[in-house]
């Protein structure tokens, strides 16, 4: 049987026919998976010994047929390593399943490996990995995006049926997908259990499927969606088969264009951008101008409210329980801050000082509060023109994926703005989804579609519809 | 002139070297400047957001139910005494 090129409704379909020799598929796609690994290092881990005793027990009357999934490191799997890509959880292997990776196992979905992040999610190139770099496999001198690079680019390097499981807090699915061609759905917050995610900022994490079609993501999503007792927040939702709002038309849908989200972007990523709108608008849906007049207070109010958030999260993580643990010498204060900076990394440091300093007594009202305040006028904005639209469409990222030697020269100010056109989708934690739309300089573009909360169906409708033609 | 990060840092649990001191104290001003431009949105009247989804308390029975053994619970730690974690003094 011929695997490379076999997508992952072949793979599904094949092996419901019997045809699929699971050890045989599993020794070829390690085997590329290596090859991979050497070139570009998506994984902080490769779990081939933890896969072969999940082939081993693999129930064929399952969904995924044993399909091989990568888990971005930030999420809990059951006795493989899961860092975070922190230094501070090096060697940590959880006693237990995240609610969507158990999801997914019940479904037959094989894990093949931890995909290189950002440490914590905490970056918008994966530059910030305690575990080395990953590498456009496009082109290597240039980034995978963040924070859930590994998985961007190894879904795009694989040439074998596989989809991965990213997590997204401020844009770290849309961000990837773009800069590596691939897809990313971001679902509605709280439409996918956050139990067993190492936490970044609580009130805007959520884990969401990248792979290289709409409908395998829709496929995904379904599977691992639904409410979940252990999340507080999850959504009071029944499971949903979202692959039924694919190989639809679009033909009288609303497709709003935000114009603020045109502004200080590459002029060659917005003209392929227009030139997809236009092809939306040649399969039938009707263009409408929109404004986001919040849109430039995003970056600010999102920097803010996730480094609160996750300068909280973060006192956990103090040499002791589990991870990286010294001996455990002098008063605990000593010891905990010892630690700390010891294993933290560069940018988990900055934002715990910025989040600390937002939410100490006599700031706290300035910037934290103002933060969430300003996010409940930006979600009005949302909310105003999903009265008019169906779907918001616009580019995912103001460029396509930069090089590493200009990564380098940016402050972090000027990275926190590359999150421009994300991190106001993301605060409201309305669903996303991006496709990608031409190249430009060589490099992917991304269309991002935006919809409403809990409408992930239109925006998996257009962004199929928009695949296919 | 790194008082400021000082103190962050302490309530932080952070320890940090001189040259990260010095960055972190730039790097604070740049990104708290940047976010001076919130200052130009008015929201006298509008609630903060700390859900973007409304989220309700849901309560549960309380009974026993399965959970983690206590061995598995422990398995990370390198220091442990009498089915406990060990960490360093508090007192």
């Amino acid at each position: 049987m011929q695997y490379s090129k076999m997508s992952v409704s072949d793979f599904i379909t094949e092996s419901k026919k019997g045809n699929i020799d699971t050890k045989d598929f599993y020794s070829k796609f390690f085997e590329e998976t290596e090859k991979i690994q050497k070139k570009y290092n998506h994984f902080v881990t490769i779990s081939k010994k933890d896969a072969e005793k999940q082939i081993d027990t693999l129930d064929k009357k399952t969904k995924l047929q044993g399909l091989p999934i990568s888990i971005k490191d930030n999420i809990c799997t059951k006795g493989i390593q899961s860092t975070a890509g922190s230094k501070i959880l090096k060697g940590y292997i959880p006693p237990f399943d995240a609610t969507a990776i158990s999801r997914g196992k019940q479904e037959g979905s094989i894990i093949i490996g931890k995909t290189v992040q950002d440490e914590f999610g905490f970056g918008t190139f994966s530059t910030y990995s305690a575990y080395g770099i990953p590498k456009n496999p496009i082109d290597t001198t240039r980034s995978c995006g963040g924070s859930s690079g590994g998985a961007g680019g190894f879904t795009k390097a694989i040439d074998m049926p596989h989809i991965a499981i990213g997590e997204s807090t401020g844009g770290s699915i849309s961000c990837p997908a773009s800069f590596c061609g691939v897809v990313g759905l971001t679902p509605t917050y709280g439409r996918v259990s956050r139990y067993g995610l190492i936490d970044y900022a609580n009130s805007l994490d959520k884990i969401g499927p990248m792979a290289k079609t709409v409908k395998d993501t829709a496929l995904m999503l379904s599977i691992i969606s639904g409410n979940d007792p252990l999340d507080q927040t999850s959504i009071q939702t029944k499971t949903e088969d979202f692959t039924r709002y694919t190989g639809k038309d679009i033909k009288g849908m609303k497709i709003g264009i935000p114009k603020e989200y045109f502004n200080n972007i590459d002029n060659d990523v917005e003209k392929k951008v227009r030139t997809a709108i236009t092809k939306l608008e040649d399969l039938g849906a009707d263009i409408v101008d929109i404004s986001l007049p919040t849109t430039e207070y995003a970056i600010p109010a999102y920097y803010i409210i996730a480094t609160v958030e996750a300068s909280t999260n973060l006192a956990k993580y103090c040499g002791m329980r589990y991870g990286a643990q010294d001996d455990p010498k002098g008063h605990f204060t000593e010891y905990f801050s010892t630690t700390r900076g010891k294993y933290l990394g560069e940018e988990a440091k900055r934002r715990i000082i910025l989040g600390t300093y937002a939410r100490m007594a006599g700031y706290r009202d300035q910037y934290y509060l103002k933060a969430l305040k300003v996010r409940t006028k930006i979600i009005e904005d949302f909310k105003k023109a999903f009265n008019k639209v169906d779907v918001l469409a616009a580019p995912t990222m103001p460029m396509v994926a930069p090089k590493f030697s200009d990564i380098e020269k940016l402050t972090p100010v000027e990275i926190y703005a590359m999150d421009n056109l994300t991190v106001g989708p993301n605060l409201a934690g309305i669903p996303m989804i991006s496709v990608p739309c031409g190249t430009s300089q060589k490099m992917p573009v991304g269309l991002h579609l935006l919809g409403n909360h809990l409408q992930e169906g239109k925006i998996i409708q257009v962004a199929d519809a928009f695949e296919r033609q | 002139m790194t008082e400021r990060i000082e103190k962050v840092a302490n309530i932080a649990r952070l320890e940090l070297t001189d040259k990260e001191k010095s960055t972190l104290e730039k790097d604070l001003d740049n990104i708290l400047d940047s976010f001076k431009k919130l200052e130009k949105i008015d929201t006298d009247n509008t609630e903060p957001t700390f859900q973007p989804i409304e989220v309700k308390n849901i309560m549960r029975e309380d009974t026993i139910e399965k959970s983690l053994k206590q061995k598995d619970a422990l398995t990370n730690a390198k220091e442990t005494e009498d089915g406990y974690f060990k960490g360093p003094k508090a007192i």
